[in-house]
C-alpha cells in the first residue's frame, strides 16, 4: 500500500497542478477534430456522469452524508426544463433559473426535516423520495406519463443551434470545467473546511461552534442545484426525458462513481465517473458480462470499503502532529 | 359490495400486507438495534427466500406434493437465507464494525447489489411463477366477505412467529444478551458475552424471518422476480421507523399499521400511488415523531 500511496502523492504536487489541468483541457478540447461521432457520444456520456458525480461529491465526498436518491435531483431539473419548453414554450436558457429554484425547493423539502436526525435516516429518505419523484413522473399527464417527454426543442447559443454531438461535447466540457472550478473553490473556502470538519467528526465540529445542520443543508442544496442544472442540460441534449432514466440504478451508479473514485477528491471523482461511463461500452457486446456489470460493481464496492475505505484515489490528508 | 364489506376486505388485505412488512421490519430493527447498521440487503434476503422456496418446491414437489412440500420448502428457504445473512455479516459487515457508519452503509448497498444481481443473472431477469397447488378461493365467510384459508394461515403464522420472537428476546439468556449488546457492546465483552456470536445469531434470526415472509409471499402472490426485494425493503424499513427503530414490538406495530394505511391509501388514491403514499408517510413520521411510536429518544454517538 505504501508504494501506491507514494505514487498518488507524486501526482498531488501542487506546482504541476495548473499545468496538468490546462494540458488535459487542451487535449480534450481538440478531440472532436479527429474522433468519430460514436466515440464523441461515449465521451459526452462520460462528461455527463462527471457532472453528476461532482454534484454528489459535495454531499457525499465533502460532507459525508449518504444520498441514495441523487437521480431525483437530476430528474427535477430535467422535468422542470422539459415541461417549461414543451408545455409553455419557454426559451431553454430561461428555464435554468427555474430548474435551480426547483432543485433548491426539493433539497430543502427533503433535507430540512431529515438532516438533523440520525445520519442514516437521510439515506432512506432520499431513497424514498427518489421513488416518489419517479412514480409521480410516471403517473402525471404533464410529465408525459410512462413514455416521458419527447422532441424537446434544442436551444441556440449566439445564433448557433445546438444539434450536432460536437456542439454538445463543448457545452458539457465547459460545464465540467465550471463544476470543477466551483468544487475547488468550495473546498478551499470556509464553507468547505466546515464540511470537511463535519465529515471527520460531527460532534467535535458542533462543539467548536460550527452550525452543523445549517452547513449540511447548504451542502445538500449545493449538490442538488448542480444535479438540477445537469438535468436541464441533459433534457435538451437528449431532446427527451423519461422516468426510466431516474431509477435506483442511476443513483447507485453516481454514488459508486464518487466512492470508488475517492470521496472528496476531484480528479478521483472524475476518473470514477469516466470509468462508469466507458466500462459498460467496452463490455456491451459480450452479453453475459454485460448482465453481470452491477454484480461486479457490488463486489468491488464491498472490497474497496474493506480494503481502502477512503476510495481508490483518496484525498491526501495533511499529516497530523503526533 | 357494501361499505362495511369494503372496509372489512381492505382490513384483511392490509393485515396480510402488514404481516409481510412486520416480518421483514423485525430483521431491520434487530440488526439496527444491535450494530446500528441499516441493512440494505435485507429486502434482497426476503427476495432470496422467495426464490429459494420456489426452487426447492420445484424439486421437492415431485416427491412431496401439496402442503407438506410447501412447508418443507419454506423451512429450506429459511436455512438458505440464514446462511446468506450470516455470510454477509461474517465477510462484509464484520470487518467494518469499527469503521465509520457511512462505510458500513455503503457495504450494505454493495451486498444488496450482489444478491439481487446474482439472482437476476440466474433467472435471466424473468419473473418465475409458483405452481397453483393451493386453492386461493376456498375460505370461510366472515361478515359478508370471504377470508381464504391461506390468508388465515398467513396471519396465524406471522402472529405466532412474532409472539415466539418476543418471548425469545424477553425471556431467554440469549435474548437478554442481545438487548445488552444494543445498549453497550464493550461492557458486554467485559462481562464475558460472545458479542460476535450474538451478532451472527441476530443476522440469522432476522434473515430467517425475512425468508419466511418471502416464502409465504411467493405462495400467496404466486410470482417472484429479482427486483421484488427493493421496494418491500424500503417499505419494511419505513414500518420499522414508524414503530421506532430498534424496538421489536415497534416493528410489528409499524408493519401492521403501514399495511393497513396502505390498504386505505390504495382504496382512495389508486394502486399506482400506493408507494408514494407509503414513502410520503415515512417523511411525515420523521418530521413529526422521529423516534417512532414506540422508540426511545436517543442521543447519537456519545
Amino acid at each position: 500500500m505504501g508504494i501506491i500511496d507514494r505514487a498518488y502523492g507524486l501526482m498531488d504536487i501542487k506546482k504541476y497542478r495548473y499545468g496538468v489541468f490546462i494540458a488535459i483541457l487542451a487535449v480534450t478540447a481538440s478531440l472532436p477534430l479527429f474522433l468519430n461521432n460514436y466515440i464523441l457520444n461515449v465521451l459526452w456520456n462520460a462528461m455527463f456522469y462527471m457532472l453528476l458525480a461532482l454534484g454528489l461529491n459535495i454531499i457525499v465526498g465533502y460532507c459525508g452524508m449518504c444520498d441514495l436518491g441523487y437521480a431525483a435531483k437530476f430528474a427535477v431539473g430535467a422535468y422542470a426544463t422539459g415541461i417549461l419548453i414543451k408545455s409553455f414554450g419557454w426559451n431553454f436558457w430561461l428555464t435554468l433559473p427555474v430548474s435551480v429554484i426547483a432543485a433548491v425547493v426539493t433539497a430543502v423539502l427533503v433535507g430540512a426535516p431529515t438532516l438533523k436526525l440520525r445520519s442514516d435516516y437521510l439515506a432512506i429518505v432520499t431513497l424514498g423520495f427518489a421513488e416518489i419523484v419517479r412514480i409521480t413522473a410516471r403517473n402525471l399527464e404533464i410529465t408525459g406519463s410512462a413514455s416521458g417527454l419527447h422532441s424537446i426543442e434544442r436551444p441556440s447559443i449566439f445564433g448557433l443551434r445546438l444539434t450536432h454531438i460536437s456542439h454538445w461535447y463543448y457545452v458539457f466540457l465547459a460545464l465540467v470545467v465550471l463544476f470543477v472550478i466551483i468544487s475547488n473553490r468550495i473546498r478551499n473556502s470556509r464553507f468547505g473546511r466546515a464540511l470537511t470538519y463535519i465529515r471527520e467528526d460531527e460532534d467535535a465540529a458542533q462543539a467548536m461552534g460550527v452550525n452543523t445542520t445549517g452547513y449540511k443543508l447548504c451542502a445538500y442544496i449545493t449538490g442538488a442545484v448542480m444535479g438540477g442544472i445537469t438535468g436541464s442540460f441533459y433534457a435538451v441534449r437528449m431532446a427527451s426525458v423519461s422516468p426510466a432514466s431516474f431509477d435506483f440504478t442511476q443513483s447507485a451508479n453516481i454514488m459508486l462513481a464518487v466512492i470508488l473514485g475517492g470521496m472528496g477528491k476531484i480528479p478521483g471523482v472524475i476518473t470514477g465517473a469516466a470509468f462508469f461511463a466507458v466500462f459498460p461500452e467496452l463490455f456491451r457486446d459480450i452479453p453475459f458480462v454485460g448482465n453481470m456489470r452491477m454484480l461486479f460493481f457490488g463486489l468491488l464496492l464491498i472490497i474497496v470499503m474493506i480494503k481502502r475505505p477512503q476510495g481508490l484515489w483518496p484525498e491526501r490528508k495533511k499529516k497530523r502532529e503526533k | 359490495m357494501s361499505l362495511w364489506e369494503l372496509i372489512l376486505q381492505q382490513t384483511v388485505n392490509g393485515l396480510i400486507l402488514g404481516s409481510f412488512y412486520a416480518l421483514i421490519a423485525l430483521g431491520y430493527s434487530m440488526v439496527y438495534g444491535i450494530i446500528k447498521l441499516l441493512n440494505f440487503a435485507h429486502g434482497d434476503i426476503y427476495m432470496t427466500g422467495a426464490f429459494a422456496c420456489l426452487s426447492v418446491f420445484g424439486v421437492l414437489s415431485v416427491i412431496i406434493p401439496g402442503v407438506a412440500g410447501i412447508i418443507l420448502s419454506v423451512l429450506a428457504a429459511m436455512v438458505i437465507a440464514a446462511v446468506l445473512g450470516y455470510l454477509a455479516q461474517r465477510f462484509a459487515y464484520g470487518p467494518l464494525l469499527g469503521a465509520p457508519r457511512l462505510s458500513l452503509l455503503i457495504t450494505a448497498i454493495g451486498v444488496s447489489l450482489v444478491i439481487s444481481n446474482s439472482v437476476m443473472v440466474i433467472t435471466n431477469s424473468q419473473p418465475l411463477f409458483f405452481p397453483g397447488v393451493i386453492d386461493n378461493s376456498a375460505g370461510i365467510n366472515i361478515g359478508g366477505i370471504t377470508v381464504t384459508y391461506i390468508q388465515i394461515i398467513l396471519i396465524t403464522v406471522s402472529a405466532s412467529l412474532m409472539l415466539a420472537l418476543t418471548l425469545f428476546i424477553g425471556r431467554t439468556m440469549t435474548g437478554k444478551a442481545m438487548r445488552a449488546i444494543s445498549l453497550d457492546k464493550d461492557t458486554c465483552r467485559l462481562m464475558g458475552i460472545n458479542v460476535n456470536k450474538i451478532i451472527g445469531l441476530t443476522f440469522i434470526i432476522g434473515s430467517s424471518l425475512a425468508a419466511i415472509a418471502g416464502g409465504l409471499a411467493c405462495v400467496y402472490y404466486g410470482n417472484v422476480q429479482f427486483s421484488m426485494g427493493y421496494t418491500i425493503g424500503i417499505k419494511a424499513f419505513t414500518a420499522a421507523v414508524i414503530g421506532g427503530i430498534g424496538s421489536i414490538p415497534g416493528a410489528m406495530l409499524g408493519g401492521l399499521l403501514l399495511g393497513l394505511l396502505e390498504a386505505v391509501g390504495t382504496q382512495f388514491l389508486g394502486s399506482q400511488w400506493k408507494d408514494v403514499f407509503a414513502f410520503g408517510l415515512l417523511i411525515i413520521i420523521l418530521i413529526l415523531r422521529p423516534n417512532g411510536l414506540l422508540g426511545k429518544s436517543e442521543i447519537e454517538r456519545m
